[in-house]
This record gives structure tokens, sequence and C-alpha cells, in this order.
């Protein structure tokens, strides 16, 4: 994969390839730059830290659409032995926008759900860009109540720009097929971990988001609508994006602050990309501690906790 | 003087509820009384055309009594969202209500209900926390009352100024409306135009009976959205009331002057089911 800098990294960037260059300048010419080469590295991993430790809101939604950011299907590859894709919503079609299906995480059988982005151009209009429609969603429904059924604990990783907009997507119960969901998962007997790997987009995220405990990634966002939606509709210019990421509060630390979701969790410096197997050894860790939290408490106390963890989510005031 | 004047390239208001003595139909033109459309439940005479209308107004025609609750639970600005605290007093001053949705306890005929009304004058009748928590709230007096729930929505989805707090109202909603189907209490829910987005993707949806107005815009995402996607125009009649019946998605399309008869008829229904229904049947799976 061709390594991407955004555009604020690009003084991070620079650095890179200057200690590239004299590492090239080092083997070839056996000269002996490797004090100047040292001094770099400490200079350049000073900036990396200054960096991704002051990143705006914007700066963290590029880095949770960075294209070469983790999918679900790397991680199903890096965390899950014995996989088997379930496809279908056993009524219209499979939509290749949802991955659902049975395995194993360090040797304890589950239920995985997920958005699948895709990752070369061809893919990414095969998996619409990880935007669902209802049949995506109710595939997801039907191998989660596989889950329930056998008593094997669910898993969902949200990663999506939102559910499809579009004819089709509205002529099956786009809306209906989300509200479904969302009801029918607050009440499966079974775990839930939810956890937002990348973009949390809207109602095309809560689709698959409820569940005992939710989680985002350090770089990872949740938001009730695009930054760039919320600048349209309100400034009428897409371009203030940023300002709208910043007064939505969407970042890890605001959802944490806000009680809507319940931990942040690590990602390696710079974001998930820059260490695949890093990414996905701390993601299986925290799934598995939580897995052996969550199945040690009765079907009945699991569901009273889950609804009541919902039902008290908002801010207001009572006169 | 009621001819209209010349516009130019002004952009037409949109509130359609004007305050002036006479109005214009929005979908066949017909010049209308007033007094007269506000007798005919705002609704055309000629074409039939719903207008939309306020939730007090809903109170009116749908029950015999109602007792409003949940009326001291208040918006605040939980994000600074910019603008936003202007815009709640600004619309309260226009509506005189505190948020986009009434509940209360109200009787239908003999039938006692849990009664919600959404407002779209208030902040497009978004659901932000306030809207969620009063919703909740009524779902549990329905639960606690062994009373069916019935809720009228209108709406353009969650409220973006309280960002992720709005959407997660959807699932506060849905998760007490789980309890509810489990407790075998019957919801009635009644779209109107519009009903979308947010909230049409978590209680409006969620009725085991579905009724909506006719002509009433329902639906996931706004047309303009689909419109920007998809990059081609929309069929006619895409997401009205009708088009979702012949999908469907709806139960049955019901005319403004035959909801609260058809109302009855589904209570009557519901009252009458006497293995359990409504009679609080404990969690049963
Ligand atoms: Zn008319």
């Amino acid at each position: 994969m061709t390594r991407i800098w955004l555009e604020f990294e690009r003084p991070i960037a620079d650095l890179e390839r200057k200690i590239e260059e004299l590492q090239t300048i080092a083997s070839d010419e056996s000269l002996d730059v490797s004090e100047e080469i040292e001094k770099l590295k400490a200079k350049s991993a000073e900036l990396k830290k200054q960096v991704y430790s002051n990143l705006t809101p914007w700066q963290r939604v590029q880095l949770a659409r960075h294209l070469n950011r983790p999918y679900l299907s790397d991680y199903i590859k890096l965390m899950f032995t014995d996989f088997l894709e379930l496809h279908g919503d056993g009524c219209f079609r499979d939509d290749p926008a949802m991955i659902a299906g049975i395995g194993k995480i360090d040797g304890k059988s589950v239920v995985l759900v997920g958005h699948e982005k895709g990752r070369k151009t061809k893919d990414k209009l095969y998996r619409n860009f990880g935007m669902a429609h209802p049949e995506g969603y109710r595939k997801a429904l039907r191998v989660m109540k596989i889950g329930e059924k056998f008593g094997k604990p669910i898993i969902s990783l949200i990663d999506t720009p939102g559910a499809y907009p579009g004819i089709g997507a509205e002529e099956r119960g786009q809306a209906q097929a989300i509200a479904q969901n969302i009801k029918a998962m607050s009440t499966l007997r079974v775990p839930i971990i939810v956890i937002v790997t990348g973009e949390g987009g809207s109602g095309g995220a809560l689709g698959i988001g409820v569940g005992d405990i939710v989680l985002v990634q350090e770089y990872a966002f949740y938001s009730v609508i695009s930054p760039e939606g919320c600048a349209s509709i309100l400034w009428r210019d897409a371009k203030k994006a940023p300002d709208a990421a910043e007064a939505l509060h969407i970042t890890a630390q605001d959802l944490l602050k806000l009680k809507v979701i319940d931990g942040i969790i690590k990602e390696p410096e710079g974001g998930a990309h820059r260490d695949y197997e890093k990414s996905a050894s701390i993601l299986k860790q925290t799934i598995l501690e939580n897995l052996n939290h969550l199945s040690s408490i009765p079907p009945d106390a699991l569901i009273e906790k889950r609804l009541n963890k919902f039902e008290s989510m908002g801010i207001y005031k009572k006169t | 003087m009621w001819f209209k004047k010349k516009r130019g390239l002004k952009p037409t208001p949109r509130r359609e509820v004007p305050d002036g003595l006479w109005l214009k139909c929005k979908e066949c033109g017909e010049i209308l009384y007033r007094k007269e459309l506000e007798k005919n439940f705002w609704v055309c005479e000629k074409c039939g055309y719903h207008f939309k209308m306020p939730a007090k107004k809903y109170i009116e025609i749908l029950t015999d009594s109602f007792v409003e609750k949940e009326n001291s639970i208040e918006t605040t600005n939980p994000l600074e969202f910019k603008g936003y605290s202007e815009k709640l007093t600004a619309d309260f001053e226009k509506t005189g209500l505190k948020e986009a949705i009434v509940v209360g306890e109200a009787k239908i005929g003999s039938h006692r209900v849990a009664l919600g009304v959404m407002d779209f004058r208030f902040v497009g009748g978004s659901l932000g926390s306030v809207v969620g928590e009063k919703v909740k709230r009524l779902i549990k007096l329905a639960l606690s009352k062994k009373i069916p729930l019935i809720i009228v929505g209108a709406s353009g989805g969650a409220r973006m100024q309280e960002g992720i707090l709005s959407l997660m109202q959807m699932a506060k909603t849905a998760s007490a409306l789980a309890e509810l189907s489990n407790a075998h209490i019957p919801y009635i829910s009644i779209l109107t135009n519009p009903t979308t987005a947010g909230v049409m993707a978590s209680y409006a949806s969620l009725g085991d009976i579905v009724m909506a107005e006719p002509k009433a815009l329902i639906g996931f995402a706004g047309p303009r959205v689909i419109e920007q996607t998809i990059k081609q125009e929309l069929p006619e009649g895409f997401q009205k009331s009708e088009f979702l019946l012949e999908h469907g998605l709806l139960d049955i399309v019901v005319p403004r002057h035959k909801l609260k008869t058809t109302l009855m008829k589904t209570l009557d229904f519901f009252s009458r089911c006497k293995s359990g229904c409504a009679s609080g049947t404990k969690n049963h799976r």
C-alpha cells in the first residue's frame, strides 16, 4: 500500500523523506551520517508527538477516513479464525456494504457484523463505499439473531459515511430497517460489543450500534450528520466542514464526555493505518476483555443494563 | 385585497400557515378563506391537500380530553452550538411551545391513551434530548398505566444542534418501545407531512400500526440529498404516503377528517383483545 500523507502531516512527511534520503546516501557511499540520522529521527518523533496529540476535530475526521485505514475485512483476517461469511437478508439480496458472519476470536465463537468500504476503486463501488441499503441492515439483524438463538456474543464494527440515500433504499424501507435493528438490538439476549473503527455516520452507524459496550477508536468519530452535511445545511457551504466538525463534538474524547460511549481504544501513533497488526492486537485485546466481563452477566440483567444505558442518554434541564 | 402581488425573484416564505385572512393552496392554487380552512382541519376543500397543522390542533381534533405531562423538562444548549439558544427562543415565541412535541394522557371516546404530538414549527420538529426524553416518558406512562400509545409524527429528523446526543435519542426511544412491545401494549404511529430521517428511523416507524396522512413526505433521506447523490430526477410521488403504501411500508393512508374514527376502530380492536394484550403480560419470548 502506498503511503499517503495528509495535508497537516506534511512537516512529518518532509522529515521522514530526509531521513530516508540520508539512509540511502549512507548505504551508497559508506559515509557516516548515522549521527545526523539519529538527530532527525529524534526530531521527527518529537514532531509526531506534537502533531498527533494536538489534532483538530477535522484532522481526526481525515484520519478516520484515511484511504489506508484498516477496514473490516482487514480486521477479520487479523483478529478472527474460522471466519465464515453469511450472505443475504433472506429476502431481497446480499448487500456487500455490510459483512456478517460467524467466527472465532481467541477460540471463542462469536457473531460479527460490520460495514465494509472496499479498498480499491472497483471494490469501493462493489461495497458502495460502505453505505448499506436496507437489506444490509436486515442481513446484519438476521445473523445477529442466529447469535442470540445459540447464545453467541455479537461484535459489531462500525465504519460508514452513512446509510445509502437512494431510490431503492427508500422503496425498501431504509428508515424502517434501521429502526427495527435499533429496537431489536436493545433486547437481544446475548452480549453485544460495538466499536466505531472509522466513520460513525449517523443512523447508518446506529443501525448496528446498540450494545452493552460501545467503544470508539482513538481517531474515529461518531456524528449525527457528516461535517459537510451540517455545514451545507447551516452555512450553505460544505467547505466549512472543519467548523462543523468542531461544533458537532464528534471526537472520541467528546463522545466520552457526553456519556454516549464507554471508552476509547488506543491506536498506533498517527493512526491505525500506520500499523495494522498493532491496531488489530489492541482491538482484539479490548474485545476479549469485554467479552470476558459481559459473559458473566445473566441475560435479563444484561438487557436491563443495556436498556437503562440508552434510555438515560441525553442532556436536559428539569425545572 | 387578496390578489397576488408580483414577487420578482424573492424566495417565497416557507411558512404554510400565514396569518392573513386568505391563503393559497400549495397543491391546486385555490385561494382559501382561512376560517373555512381551519374548520376543515386545514385540508383544502378543492383538492384535499393537507396543510401542516399545529400539535394543539391535532389534540383538539383527535381527543375528547387531554392532560399535558412532562412539560417541565427544558432544552439546554449542551454543545454550546452557535445560534441554537436563539433559535429555541425564537421558536418558543413563534409557537408558544417549549419543544417540538406535546405529550400527555388523553381520552379518545372511551379509551384512555398516552398521546404525543409533534409540531413541525418548532425547530423543524427535530428530535433532540428533550423530545427523546418526553417520548421515552410517554412510553413509560403507557407502560405503567397499561394504556395504548399514540404518537403523531412531524419531523425533519434528528436535531443537528445537539449532535450525537440527538442520534442517541433514536436508541433511547426504540429501547423504550422494545419494553412496550414485550408488555404487549399497542402503539399506533401516525405520520404527517413530513416525517423523515432520525424520527422515521426510530419511533415513528415502529408502531404496531403505522398510519399516514395523504401525500405526506415520509422517508429516511431527504429528496434533495437523494437527488444530489444519484444525480437523477426522482420519480413522481416519490416518498409520499401513497408511494410508501404501494411499497408495503405503511398499514393505511387516512385523511385527516377520518383519523379519529380510524383511531377509535383500532383502539376498539386492541381493547377487545383479552388474551394478554394491554393487560401487561410479562416479558415473554
Ligand atoms: Zn388545494
